[in-house]
């Protein structure tokens, strides 16, 4: 499924793509139905994208080799 | 006399004299101080006034836009200090300073610091609306460029996270005011570009005093945003404060928390949209299906424009009807001659030689063979024949009789 590759920007640009198309409402119906599918599916995957996401903070480091380095973020100001 | 000089229009002597003055340094960027006077607002938003001393006076103009960046109101009398450019007005044939600021006397050396390095740096484009990227809509990664202590980077992270969890954000602690700032700072921007941190960078600090601010008027820093390939959004202090990282910003907002918010989207205003999404296609869906219906009943109920044996049934019906009259007008045209061949026929009949021979009649044909219709044609001894209705004699003439 290419659907996969879609970041959830992406997502949403095609989303409404397919919306227009379908409110144009001059596909053949095979077409407007698949259509309706894959909308229905990208809207699924992005709300499901979004009820699942977890913020990631993190601190960076300059490491030894200058490279960035993760390190969590821990409450400086408590 | 004139011989040897051009002679010049006036326009072509006023603009001489302005290109002269265009090209020189130090009119193109001056600070000029004096005192208010003549000062008018026109109704284009212009304003216009005279600076002066006790010996002189200089005609200023300041136009709408730099006059809306005004923080305070000029009068009459005010000791000011005014900066911009100078150049000729070539309708009047006068120079004048074209203002892009006016500063009261009194303030600090650092605002007059600050109005300097903007003056400088604006010239130079590097506030040019043009070189502002966007920023976009939904970054993975945020660089937030500031103190790892106080209450501004919870505020950005606190906001963050509620409005759109996705973006990850990467902390690049630095300090934000003493000497030490404005390289730390401008070298975790520089740094971020350097390793592709981040899609989006913040930098900023929360409230406090213009020397507290003062970092995020270095030229340093102002330099680092500038050359920045990741859109940076200039955060500093409170509304009213504006720093020079803010014109150079490719965003400005007015606090640390104002760059939360328009860094990221609102997972609620997305989810409403997924909805809107959502009930759209549902019902654009709906809306084919019931129009397909409906032409699909229209067909049923008008089969003769739809079916096509109709049509052809229709032609056939058409080419029935045809071949009838056809055949009628045979008919009649037929008929017709039959008829008229029978009239023809029994007259022919009535008139015909034989039916006459046959009630007792017989005609005389000569040798030639030529009906002997007189007499007078007739000699004694020639022969004659004589046919009758069933067959004939060949006969001689004796004796001719006259008529009678």
């Amino acid at each position: 499924m290419t659907e996969q590759e879609l970041s959830f920007e992406q997502s949403l640009a095609r989303l409404d793509e397919i919306v227009r198309h379908l409110e144009k409402g001059d596909l053949p119906l095979n077409d407007s139905l698949s259509l309706f599918e894959e909308g229905t599916g990208l809207i699924r995957r992005c709300g499901t994208m979004l009820d699942e996401a977890e913020q990631k903070v993190v601190k960076l480091k300059k490491g030894p080799d200058r490279h960035p380095q993760e390190l969590p973020f821990e409450d400086d100001n408590a | 006399m004139s011989a040897e000089r051009p002679i010049l229009s006036v326009t072509q002597l006023n603009e001489h004299i302005r290109s002269l003055l265009d090209a020189d340094g130090l009119l193109s960027d001056v600070c000029v101080r004096g005192e208010l006077s003549n000062y008018k607002i026109y109704p284009s938003g212009h304003h216009y006034f005279t600076l002066k001393d006790s010996e002189s006076s200089l005609r200023c103009v300041m136009f709408k836009s730099s006059a809306a960046r005004l923080r305070f109101r000029p009068e009459n009398g005010m000791s000011v200090t005014v900066f911009g450019r100078v150049s000729v007005y070539p309708r009047d044939g006068a120079y004048q300073l074209y203002c892009t600021g006016i500063m009261p006397e009194g303030v600090g050396d650092l605002q007059i610091a600050f109005e300097q390095l903007k003056e400088k740096l604006a010239a130079e484009g590097l506030f040019d609306p043009s070189h502002k990227k966007p920023l976009p809509p939904f970054p993975r990664t945020i660089a937030v460029i500031t103190s790892s202590a106080g209450a501004a980077v919870h505020d950005m992270i606190r906001i963050l996270g509620h409005r759109w969890p996705m973006t990850k954000v990467v902390l690049l602690p630095v300090r934000v005011q003493g000497v030490e700032a404005p390289p730390e700072i401008a070298g975790a921007i520089r740094y971020a570009n350097e390793f592709q941190i981040a899609d989006l960078i913040i930098t900023g600090r929360g409230g406090g005093s213009m020397e507290d601010l003062w970092a995020f008027n270095d030229e340093r820093v102002a330099r680092a945003i500038y050359a920045s390939r990741i859109p940076v959004i200039s955060a500093v202090g409170h509304e009213p404060d504006v720093t020079i990282s803010d014109y150079v910003a490719d965003r400005r907002a007015s606090t640390p928390s104002n760059a939360a918010e328009i860094a990221v989207p609102d997972q609620n205003e997305i989810l409403e949209l997924l909805r809107s999404y959502e009930i759209r296609s549902g019902q654009a869906m709906h809306k084919q299906l019931s129009q397909l219906k409906e032409r699909l009943n229209s067909f049923r109920q008008k089969r003769v424009l739809t079916d096509p044996s109709a049509s052809i049934d229709n032609r056939r019906i058409s080419l029935d009807y045809s071949r009838d009259r056809l055949c009628a007008a045979q008919e009649r045209i037929l008929s017709g001659k039959r008829q008229q061949y029978v009239r023809l026929a029994s007259a022919l009949d009535a008139m015909s030689p034989l039916r006459v021979l046959s009630r007792g009649y017989a005609v005389a044909e000569d040798e030639t063979g030529g009906t002997v219709k007189s007499a007078e044609q007739l000699h004694p001894g020639e022969l004659l024949r004589l046919r009758f209705a069933d067959g004939g004699a060949d006969c001689r003439v004796e004796e001719l009789l006259s008529g009678e």
